[in-house]
């Protein structure tokens, strides 16, 4: 079991605190095949390294098991098997990213399952435009918009509705 | 500077009920005619520190409920008046609508008051017809004192009577948080009043401490109250102030001369006696009913952020030990990282004695913890004596309850979920158990039944029991009902003990009448599906005409279990330990399938039908076929399934985990555990897989007929 990085809602404000709380949000960036997706930092509870967990029977395909996080019983979603990415073996920089969403006054504590960790980005929140219409796409729940970060472009997810109440207890 | 009393809302709610429960078993105690004071006394003291406590917190109708009870009480106390059996049960009745009451508050729902009020009215009448007997017993020359004692001028129609009090509180009083405007709100809702307040002792300003009060004050309350409902408001500040009460009447001549003193002298107010006329509480009691409506929508508006958590009361012991038991464990710590410091092959005994004392003390510990949360049973058991001798009452039978062992301490989620089945069990028996008078006289038993609650540990589990020395349970009856309710047929051959057992199916009530208590035919498998939830079970051991036991037996905490470690492919899974029968290997011979798809095996002529959990659970196993790997035999209430599994590990105490806080419960499986490695492992439900299996075979029969 190796943590890679256990930082707990601590976003470096520095000088930008002078401007308004909520308009320059920081954002913790992970990589899936080439692109790179964007999640709140102050919902990041911790990331780890990859540890097989215990797998639920009858479980939906995207999940992966649950894992003993000190006590607590968490479960592990592989967010690809989520986005119906293609699958890929886990390897050394495989991480998983503790989330804890709220979603109906409930709060959940969850990992994802991602490539690798990429970089953390102060993102104001005007800078985030709607994402195409795309309709048909089943993946378009979780997307909350998109962001350009200097050349790259960043594809923020909605995390409430990433693990919703319904998706969660569809098996 | 404001105080948010809410704060303190949830101890006061919890003093209260304690109070409740204190004054209940007060009452349950006390004879009509008795006069064993310290009794009368608790009870008092539990019902005056509600009604100080709601008048703290603003809850004026709490406080002015009990107030009427209080006073009933106060008489009681000070001999004015015989305890009769129509104010005992008046002041339960009493108990269980502040019950309520503080309930509701407690919910911060609305709080209904008709039912108080109408007590209320209830009370007053009784108070009232109290002092036309006590003006008799004047007339008869005997305990004349007593009786006009606290018979105070009730005529306020003119002002020339009323009450002075001289308030001369002592400088240092606002120190002790207590606030003479409090006291005089309190004065006014007793009456009118008229307040003069002397400034003579004021010092220049330059001298002037302003932590310090320098005023005192000449009360007239114009009310209709006793001596003591005043005192009672000078109560909290009577040890920091000097207070004189005076009656003065039409005459001007000071009647009760009263100085820092809580009892009153009964031979001054006697002459007040004669100013008695007929009191006019009901048009009051109106009035306090609006004045309660308004408390009550104000109360409703203001949203409370009252902490919904519950609280337990822990006795210090426990605490102490734990404390003791954390020393041991820094002190173990300290040890092991000097070892760890500088570690070398020689010390490698010095280290494994350390983890030996880290093991005792862990194990220690985790016991120590579990304690707290056990509780005595009596925190159940204590409701029943007021039950049985209300149901008693109404059933026209004579009692008696037994309650034995009641420091029996068990898990307080398993306690209060027990509540409600002995509840009905008790009843039941009360009801359907014990007989009438007189036919128990006209079997040669004694008039009067006993119902026995008891309690003990046996094992790791808690047995209850409720005993009665009634009829019993007589399986013909049973039998007669059974075939009737078509749950069986004539030729079915049950033994006696089969029959009686017949009474936890659902459907099935041997009342011959439906009472309004209990014998609508739902109940007995209410009872045991609610301890079956618990991991517990029920027997029943009868016999006609002596009497039946019921026996109840729950393990001790729901959030430890003695586990069985199994394994299926790479999977572990526990098993509770308590669940497991047997564990066989199969034999070819022994096995046997029903239309093809339900397997079972024989195990002494019993067909116990087989699960393989792999298929259950889609789990790529060691072994497929039966033959190979175990079968594990486990059985929840009467049934009995064997589980498919490859291979039995150890045996351990697990924690249970649930699974539902991040995630959600899953069918088959009552929660997770944490194992020695750190790696997760889930615990198998076993009734639940019986209802997965149930389900299954179902569906295949469905299946089959379909195709």
């Amino acid at each position: 079991m190796t943590t890679v990085m256990t930082e707990k809602n601590s976003p470096d404000h520095g000088e930008e605190e002078l401007s308004e709380s909520h308009s320059n949000d920081q954002y913790l960036t992970f990589v899936m095949d080439d692109e790179e997706y964007g999640v709140d930092i102050l919902s990041v509870q911790e990331i780890r390294g990859w540890e097989k967990p215990t797998k639920i029977p009858n479980a939906s395909s995207y999940l992966k098991g649950v894992i003993n996080l000190r006590g607590t019983i968490v479960p592990i979603v592989d967010l690809r098997a989520r986005f119906h990415l293609k699958e890929v073996e886990y390897t050394p920089v495989t991480v998983v990213i503790v989330l804890k969403l709220v979603s109906d006054n409930l709060s959940r504590t969850v990992g994802i399952v991602v490539d690798a960790v990429s970089d953390v980005y102060s993102i104001i929140a005007e800078d985030i435009r709607e994402p195409p219409d795309i309709r048909n796409s089943e993946n378009r729940q979780f997307i909350k918009g998109l962001a350009n970060v200097g050349k790259k472009m960043v594809i923020i997810l909605n995390l409430s509705g990433l693990l919703d109440d319904d998706e969660l207890t569809e098996a | 500077m404001s105080v948010d009393l809410s704060q303190f809302h949830q101890v006061f709610f919890d003093e209260s009920f304690e109070g409740l429960d204190i004054m209940e078993t007060g009452l349950l105690e006390l004879e009509p005619g008795s006069t064993a004071v310290d009794d009368i006394n608790t009870i008092f003291r539990a019902a005056h520190s509600i009604k100080g406590g709601a008048g703290t917190f603003g809850f004026q109708m709490v406080s002015e409920f009990t107030h009427v009870a209080e006073t009933l009480l106060d008489e009681y106390r000070s001999s004015a008046r015989p305890v009769e059996q129509e104010g005992i049960d008046l002041l339960l009745e009493a108990v269980d609508e502040l019950r309520s009451i503080l309930g509701a508050l407690q919910a911060d729902s609305d709080v209904d008051m008709s039912n108080a009020d109408s007590l209320k009215v209830r009370f007053n009448e009784l108070l009232a017809s109290k002092t036309e007997t006590g003006t008799v017993t004047e007339a008869a020359g005997s305990s004349a004192q007593s009786s006009t004692s606290k018979s105070d001028p009730t005529n306020f129609d003119s002002d020339d009577s009323f009450w002075r009090i001289k308030f001369i509180p002592a400088r240092g009083i606002i120190q002790t948080g207590n606030e003479p405007m409090r006291i005089f709100r309190e004065l006014m809702d007793l009456g009118r009043t008229e307040v003069t307040c002397y400034t003579d002792t004021l010092p220049a300003f330059a001298s002037l401490d302003p932590e310090e009060l320098f005023l005192h004050w000449q009360i007239d309350l114009f009310a209709n109250c006793s001596e003591s409902s005043i005192q009672d408001v000078f109560e909290w500040v009577i040890d920091d102030c000097v207070v004189e009460i005076t009656y003065i009447d039409s005459a001007n001549t000071a009647v009760v001369a009263d100085e820092k003193t809580i009892e009153t002298e009964p031979d001054t107010a006697e002459p007040l006696a004669q100013g008695f006329t007929e009191p006019s509480q009901p048009s009051s009691a109106t009035a306090v009913i609006e004045a309660q409506k308004k408390t009550v929508s104000v109360k409703a508006a203001k949203s409370v952020i009252g902490s919904e958590s519950q609280s337990i009361r822990v006795g210090i012991d426990k605490i102490d030990s734990l404390i003791n038991l954390v020393g041991e464990l820094v002190i173990t710590q300290s040890m092991l990282g000097q070892i760890g410091h500088d570690f070398s092959i020689d010390k490698l005994q010095r280290l494994q004695e350390g983890l030996m004392q880290l093991e005792q003390n862990t194990r220690e510990m985790q016991e120590s913890v579990m304690r707290i949360r056990m509780v005595p049973i009596s925190f159940s058991f204590s409701r029943f004596p007021r039950l049985v001798r209300d149901t008693a009452k109404k059933l026209k039978k004579k009692i008696n309850l037994v309650m034995l062992g009641e420091s029996t301490e068990l898990d307080k989620t398993v306690m209060e979920k027990i509540g409600d089945p002995l509840v009905h069990m008790v009843r039941n028996s009360m009801d359907h158990g014990i007989e009438a008078p007189d036919i128990r006289q006209a079997q040669g038993k004694k008039p009067e039944g006993t119902l026995t609650l008891n309690a003990y540990h046996q094992g790791g589990n808690i047995v209850i029991e409720i005993a009665d020395d009634g009829k019993g349970i007589d399986p013909q009856v049973i039998g007669k009902k059974a075939i009737q309710n078509g749950l069986m047929t004539e030729e079915d051959q049950y033994t006696d003990q089969q029959l009686q057992e017949l009474i936890f199916h659902p459907g099935l009530s041997t009342a011959e009448i439906v009472s309004d208590l209990s014998g609508r035919g739902v109940g007995m498998d209410v009872v045991r599906r609610n301890i079956q939830e618990l991991k517990g079970s029920v027997e029943l051991d009868s016999k006609v005409g002596e009497g039946s036991t019921f026996r109840i037996k729950l393990p001790l905490t729901l959030s430890i279990l003695d586990g069985q470690l199994v394994r299926l492919g790479e999977e572990t899974f526990v098993l509770p330990l308590t669940s497991i029968i047997e564990s066989i290997e199969v034999s070819p011979d022994q096995i046997s399938s029903i239309a093809g798809e339900l397997e079972v095996i024989v195990l002494r002529d019993e067909y116990v039908p087989v699960v393989r959990l792999y298929e259950v659970f889609n789990i790529e196993p060691e072994n497929k076929s039966i033959f190979d790997g175990l079968v594990v035999v486990v059985e929840s209430g009467k049934q009995k399934i064997g589980l498919h599994v490859d291979d039995l590990l150890s045996q351990q105490q697990v924690v249970i985990k649930s699974l539902d806080t991040n995630y959600k419960r899953i069918e088959g499986l009552s929660g997770a555990t944490i194992l020695g490695d750190g790696t997760v492992a889930l615990i198998l439900d076993i009734t639940g897989l019986m209802n997965i299996v149930g389900d299954r075979a179902l569906s295949s029969v469905i299946m089959k007929t379909a195709s």
